[in-house]
C-alpha cells in the first residue's frame, strides 16, 4: 500500500520568499510582452519580467545584494532600488515584475542618495576590519561600498562584538556579527537544499540568522553541504578552516604528507586566479601543491574508478539476488553514496532508508583507507607519520573525514579536507601564480584515473561511468553512446531518468537479458527529497541505480568551490570537465591500470570482496546527527 | 448598557442586515457599482479605494476566493475598531458578507488582534446566530449558490501584522513579514487566492452604503473624501474617546468636541501618523489633507515633544519585522540620533543625517511601517524647532 509522503510535497519556504509573484502572473500573461524605458533605453520584454532582469538585458547594472540567480526573490536589501514613475516610493528593482509599460530610472539623485544611506547603514552593524575578514576582495558589501565612494562609517561602525561565532560544525562556521541578513542563507537552505537549518530570529534591529532554538550547528541538523557558504555576501558563513592543520604538517619534516585531488576542485580553482569558469588548471595545480610543500600528490579520480568498480559490482549482485534469486528483501534502487551531504540528509530525513544507499565510501574516503594501507606499505612508510589531506569542492567532505566510522586504516583514514577556496589560498600565500607553473603529472603508484573518474565532478557523472562500465560487464560491448557521451544523464535538469535496454547479455548475466536498466539522476537535496517522495509512493520501484548529488550541479558546484556560484559558472564548470574526459584514453574505470593492479595486489578477492569490505565500504546510520548524543528524534520504524 | 452613540453614517440607525437583504435583491454588479461610485476608501490609514480593489478581486480568475476582514488594530492611540467589535459586530460581519457576495468568495477571515481575545466568544455568538439565520452558510437568505462563511483567527501582537500581506503570512502561519508588491492580495492573497482585505471600518460603512446608496454617502465629507471616519481621541482634553466626524472636520473643531484646553500639537494618524502645530489646527481630517486611520492624541503645553517622539521610535524598534534594511538598521540610528537631541549634545550634521535618513526610509522601505516610522520624528523636528536645541559644531 501506497503511503503519504513522510513529508508533504510542498515547499517549505515561506510564501514571501518563493518566487511565485513572477512566475504567477508570467502565466497569466500568455506571452503579451510589454515596454520597459530604462535610463531612456526602450525595451520590450515579456510581462512578468522583473526590471532588474529587464535591465541587464539592455547591459544596466543594478546593484544588488541579496538577490541571486539560485534563489527566489526577497527584495529585503533594498540595494536594488530604482525610480518607477508614477510611484511614490522607490521600488525594489529584483522583485518588480513589470505588468504594464514603465518608464523607470536607476540612478537619479534620489536613487543614489538612498542607496548611499543602505550602505552606510548596512556597514554599520558589520563588525570588524575588511583587512581581517577573509573573504576581503571577494566581498559583495566591500564592492558596494567601494562602488559608492563609501570613506567613511556616516552612522558609525561596531566597535565591539555582538555575538559569539558558531565554531561548533566542523564543515561549517557561522559569525553573526559579519551578517548582513539577506536571507541567502535561509533561502539556499530552505528552498535549494529543504534542509531549513536557518530563519530569521527576533524583531526589528535584533533580528539576526538563526538556527533552531539559536542552538549551535553541531545540535541542529545541518547536511553541511555548505551552499549557503557559496552564496552569502559576507563573511558571516565561511567553511571551516582547515590551513592551519596543514601547514604545521607540511612544516613538520617528520611527517610525510600526501594530497589527493577531487576533479572538481581542478575545473574551478583558476577561478580563484582570475581564470574564466571552465578553464581546467589539473597539471599546472600538480606543480603548485609540490611547490607548496607537499611530498605527494594523488588522483582522487582513480578511487572513482575503484568505486564503480565496488558500487557497480555492488548493484549488479543486488539485481542478481532480487531478479535471479527472488530474494525481496534486498532494497532497490541502489543509491549512489559518494556525496556525504547526501547521505547525511537521508540518514536524517528518510532515517528507514538507509539500506538503500550503496554501502560504497566515496571515492576520498576510499582513496583515505588505500593510502595509510596499500601506499604505507608500498612506499615503506609508518602509517602514523602520513598525514593525509584531500583537496575537495566540497565543505561536507570535512565532516565526512571526521565521521567515527571511517578509521578502517587503524587511524583517522583522510586527516584534512581542503576546500578549493582553502587550497587557493595557500598557494596564494607561497606567492604563485597557478595558471603561470609548468605543468606536472600525478605521482605514482594513485596517478592515474579514468575519464570516468573525472567526470564524478558533475551531476550525473557517476552514473554516467557506472553505465559504461556496467554495461560493459553485463554485454560485453561498450556502452551504446556516440564517442561514450552518455547524454540523457547529463544536463542541469533536477531530475532526469533515463532507460538502457539491455539486448544481449554474457552468460553469467542472462536474467538482464531484454531489461532495461532505469536510472534516475537529481542533484540539489531539494530534488532528492521530491525522489525520495516517489520512493515512498512506490513511483520508483521499477528502477535500479539512483545518483543522488547534495549540490546543485554535482561537485563542481560544491560549498567549497569558489564564490560566486550560478547556473552559468556551474554550466562551463561541467564543460570543462566533460571536454577534459574526451582528452583521456582511458574512458572507463575497469580499464584503469590502477584499479587493476590494486584488485591484483591488495584487494585481491576482487570487488565486493571481503578486502574491499573491509577498506571501501562502511554502513550508514539512521539519525547520524545524534550519533554519540541522547536520541532526541525516534527512529520511524517500517 | 452600551451608550447610544450618534453619528452620520456608521454611528446613525438602520437594521441589521438590510443592507445585505438590498445587496442581494440590486445584485452583484450594481453592489460593485455602488461601492464604485460611493468612492469610499480604505479606514486603515492607507485610503485605497475600495471599489477598485473589489472590482479587481472580483474580476481575478480563481474559483476560491477569499474576504478578509483586518481587525489587528494596532496603531497607538486607536481603539475604534473596538468599539465596532464590541457594539457593531453584526454591521461588520454584514459588511463582509455584502463584500463575499459581490466579489464571489465563499470564505472569510476575521483577523482578530490578539489582545481582543474578551470579544471573541461574542463575535463567535454572533457568527452562530448569523448561521441559524441564514445569514452565513449554504444559499444565504435563499440566494442560491451563495455560499459563504466567517471564522476568526488571532493574531499575537504584532504591528506589522496589520499590513495586508504581513497579515495573510501571518494567517498562512509564518513569520509576520510583508510580501513584495507586486502581486497585490487582490490577485495573490490568502493561500495564493485572491483576497479582499478590508479594515473594520470599511465593512461597517459598506452596509450602509449599499442600504442608501452611494449619492447619500458621498453627500457626507468633501469632494475627495467621501463619508465619514471613526476617530479616537485621547491625551490632554476632557472628553477622549470614539466619534464620528464627516471628514473635512478640522482640528479646531476635534479639540473643541473633546473640551481639549492649552493645546500645543496633535499627533494625526498614531505613531505613523504626523504631529500638527498650533498654526495649522485649521487643516481638515481627510485624505486630501490629514489621512488618520483613526487615532488622534492630544498634546498639551506640559508635554516634551521629544519625549513623544522617543516613544514612537522605541516603538517602531520593537515593531519593526527586521526584513528590510532601511527601516532596521535605521530606526536606531534615529533612536541614537535623538538621544543626542535629548542630551542638547546634537549638531547641524545631526539633524541633516536624520532628515537624510529619513527620507531614505520613506523611500526604500518595502512596507508601511518603515516607510512612515521617522514619520512623526519628522514631523516633530520640522513644527516644533523650538523643543529643541543644536550645539553649534
Amino acid at each position: 500500500m501506497a503511503k503519504e509522503p513522510f513529508t508533504k510535497p510542498t515547499s517549505r519556504a515561506p510564501v514571501s520568499q518563493r518566487s511565485q509573484t513572477v512566475g504567477k502572473i508570467n502565466k497569466k500573461a500568455l506571452g503579451g510582452k510589454v515596454t520597459a524605458v530604462i535610463d531612456g533605453i526602450e525595451i520590450k520584454v515579456p510581462m512578468g519580467t522583473t526590471i532588474l532582469e529587464a535591465a541587464k538585458k539592455i547591459g544596466i547594472k543594478i546593484p544588488t545584494l541579496c538577490h541571486h540567480e539560485d534563489l527566489c526573490l526577497a527584495g529585503v536589501c533594498r540595494v536594488c532600488l530604482v525610480e518607477v514613475e508614477g510611484q511614490k516610493t522607490l521600488q525594489a528593482s529584483c522583485s518588480y515584475p513589470i505588468i504594464h509599460n514603465v518608464v523607470v530610472k536607476t540612478y537619479s539623485s534620489r536613487v543614489r542618495r538612498a542607496r548611499k544611506n543602505i550602505i552606510h547603514l548596512l556597514l554599520r552593524n558589520h563588525y570588524g576590519e575588511c583587512y581581517s575578514c577573509e573573504k576581503n576582495n571577494n566581498c559583495e558589501l566591500q564592492d558596494l561600498a567601494e562602488e559608492y565612494g563609501v570613506t567613511e562609517y556616516k552612522f558609525g561602525h561596531i566597535q565591539e562584538r555582538r555575538f559569539q561565532p558558531d565554531l561548533s560544525s566542523s564543515a561549517i562556521t557561522k559569525d553573526n556579527d559579519k551578517c548582513i541578513n539577506c536571507k541567502r542563507c535561509i533561502r539556499t537552505c530552505i528552498d535549494l537544499q529543504e534542509v531549513g537549518v536557518y530563519e530569521s530570529v527576533n524583531r526589528g534591529p535584533e533580528t539576526k540568522v538563526s538556527t533552531y532554538l539559536n542552538k549551535p550547528y553541531s545540535d541542529v541538523i545541518c547536511i553541511n553541504c555548505g551552499q549557503c557558504v557559496n552564496r552569502c555576501p559576507t563573511g558571516a558563513l565561511k567553511e571551516k578552516n582547515d590551513v592551519a592543520g596543514v601547514w604545521k604538517a607540511i612544516d613538520n619534516p617528520n611527517k610525510h604528507v600526501v594530497i589527493q585531488t577531487a576533479p572538481a576542485p581542478r575545473a574551478a580553482i583558476g577561478e580563484e586566479f582570475g581564470l574564466a569558469p571552465g578553464t581546467s588548471v589539473t597539471k599546472q595545480l600538480n606543480t603548485a601543491i609540490k611547490r607548496v610543500g607537499f611530498d605527494k600528490v594523488f588522483d582522487t579520480n582513480s578511487s572513482a574508478d575503484l568505486t564503480i568498480m565496488e558500487e557497480g559490482t555492488e548493484l549488479l549482485l543486488r539485481l542478481k539476488k532480487y531478479l535471479k534469486e527472488q530474494d525481496k528483501s534486498v532494497k532497490l534502487p541502489q543509491f549512489t553514496s559518494c556525496s556525504p551531504g547526501w547521505i547525511k540528509y537521508l540518514e536524517d530525513f528518510y532515517p528507514d532508508k538507509v539500506d538503500y544507499l550503496s554501502t560504497c565510501k566515496s571515492p576520498q574516503q576510499m582513496f583515505g583507507a588505500l593510502i595509510k594501507t596499500y601506499y604505507a606499505k608500498k612506499a615503506k612508510i609508518d602509517p602514523k607519520n602520513i598525514v593525509s589531506v584531500s583537496l575537495m569542492p566540497c565543505v561536507a567532505k570535512k565532516y565526512e573525514a571526521k565521521r567515527p566510522e571511517m578509521n578502517d586504516s587503524g587511524y583517522q583514514d583522510v586527516d584534512y579536507v581542503l576546500t578549493t577556496r582553502e587550497l587557493a589560498s595557500m598557494v596564494k600565500e607561497c606567492g604563485l601564480d597557478l595558471p603561470r607553473l609548468p605543468e606536472s603529472d600525478f605521482d605514482k603508484p594513485l596517478a592515474i584515473g579514468s575519464g570516468a573518474g573525472l567526470i564524478f565532478g558533475a551531476t550525473g557523472g557517476v552514473m554516467e561511468a557506472a553505465l559504461r562500465t556496467a554495461y560493459e560487464l553485463v554485454t560485453g560491448d561498450e556502452a551504446p553512446f556516440k564517442k561514450l557521451r552518455v547524454t540523457p544523464v547529463r544536463g542541469m535538469e533536477g531530475i532526469r531518468d533515463a532507460q538502457i535496454p539491455i539486448k544481449k547479455a554474457k552468460k553469467e548475466w542472462k536474467f538482464l537479458e531484454g531489461a532495461s536498466l532505469k536510472v534516475m539522476v537529481a542533484h540539489g537535496t531539494a530534488n532528492a527529497k521530491k525522489v525520495m517522495e516517489m520512493l515512498e509512493l512506490g513511483k520508483l520501484d521499477d528502477y535500479h541505480f539512483v545518483e543522488i548529488m547534495a549540490c546543485p550541479g554535482g561537485c563542481l558546484g560544491g560549498g567549497g568551490q569558489p564564490i560566486p556560484t550560478t547556473d552559468a559558472i556551474r554550466k562551463q564548470r561541467a564543460k570543462a570537465i566533460y571536454a577534459e574526459d574526451e582528452q583521456l584514453t582511458i574512458r572507463k574505470s575497469h580499464q584503469n591500470p590502477v584499479v587493476e593492479t590494486l584488485y591484483k595486489e591488495f584487494l585481491t578477492d576482487g570487488p565486493c570482496g571481503h578486502k574491499s569490505h573491509k577498506f571501501l565500504h562502511t554502513h550508514y546510520s539512521p539519525g547520524s546527527s545524534w550519533i554519540g548524543k541522547k536520541p532526541r528524534v525516534k527512529v520511524r520504524k517500517k | 448598557m452600551t451608550k447610544t452613540r450618534k453619528g452620520p453614517i456608521i454611528f446613525s440607525k438602520s437594521k441589521p442586515f438590510s443592507g445585505l437583504k438590498n445587496a442581494i435583491d440590486i445584485g452583484r454588479s450594481e453592489v460593485l457599482d455602488y461601492v464604485r461610485k460611493s468612492n469610499i476608501k480604505g479606514r486603515g490609514g492607507a485610503g485605497f479605494p475600495t471599489g477598485v480593489k473589489w472590482n479587481l478581486t472580483a474580476t481575478a480568475s480563481d474559483k476560491k476566493k477569499y474576504v478578509i476582514c483586518n481587525a489587528d488594530e494596532g496603531e497607538p492611540g486607536t481603539f475604534k475598531d473596538r468599539v465596532l467589535l464590541d457594539e457593531y459586530a453584526k454591521l461588520v460581519f454584514e459588511g463582509m458578507v455584502i463584500c463575499a457576495f459581490a466579489v464571489g468568495a465563499d470564505e472569510g477571515i476575521l483577523y482578530l488582534r490578539g489582545e481582543y481575545i474578551s470579544f471573541l466568544p461574542e463575535l463567535e455568538k454572533t457568527l452562530n446566530q448569523m448561521r441559524k439565520n441564514n445569514l452565513l452558510g449554504k444559499n444565504i437568505l435563499g440566494k442560491k449558490g451563495f455560499n459563504f462563511d466567517i471564522k476568526i483567527r488571532l493574531g499575537v501582537g504584532a504591528y506589522v501584522c496589520g499590513e495586508e500581506t504581513s497579515l495573510i503570512e501571518s494567517l498562512e502561519g509564518y513569520r509576520g513579514e510583508p510580501r513584495n508588491k507586486p502581486p497585490f492580495p487582490t490577485n495573490t492573497g490568502f493561500a495564493g487566492h485572491p483576497t479582499v482585505i478590508n479594515n473594520v471600518e470599511t465593512f461597517a460603512a459598506i452596509a450602509h452604503i449599499i442600504l442608501k446608496g452611494p449619492d447619500w454617502f458621498r453627500s457626507i465629507g468633501t469632494e475627495k473624501s467621501s463619508g465619514s471616519k471613526l476617530i479616537s481621541v485621547s491625551g490632554d482634553c476632557k472628553k477622549p474617546g470614539v466619534y464620528e466626524i464627516p471628514f473635512g472636520t478640522t482640528i479646531k473643531k476635534i479639540l473643541k468636541l473633546t473640551e481639549a484646553k492649552d493645546t500645543k500639537a496633535v499627533e494625526v494618524g498614531g505613531a505613523s501618523g504626523v504631529c500638527v502645530a498650533k498654526s495649522e489646527f485649521g487643516r481638515k481630517i481627510a485624505y486630501e489633507d490629514l489621512s488618520t486611520g483613526g487615532s488622534i492624541i492630544i498634546f498639551s503645553k506640559k508635554r516634551d515633544l521629544l519625549e513623544v517622539a522617543k516613544n514612537f521610535l522605541d516603538f517602531f524598534a520593537e515593531e519593526s519585522c527586521g526584513q528590510c534594511t532601511p527601516c532596521r538598521e535605521g530606526i536606531p540610528v534615529l533612536q541614537e540620533k535623538l538621544d543626542k537631541l535629548q542630551q542638547k549634545k546634537a549638531t547641524k550634521g545631526d539633524l541633516e543625517d536624520i532628515f537624510s535618513l529619513a527620507e531614505t526610509m520613506y523611500l526604500a522601505s518595502k512596507c508601511g511601517l518603515g516607510q512612515t516610522a521617522a514619520s512623526a520624528f519628522v514631523s516633530i523636528l520640522s513644527n516644533f524647532k523650538k523643543d529643541y536645541v543644536l550645539v553649534k559644531s
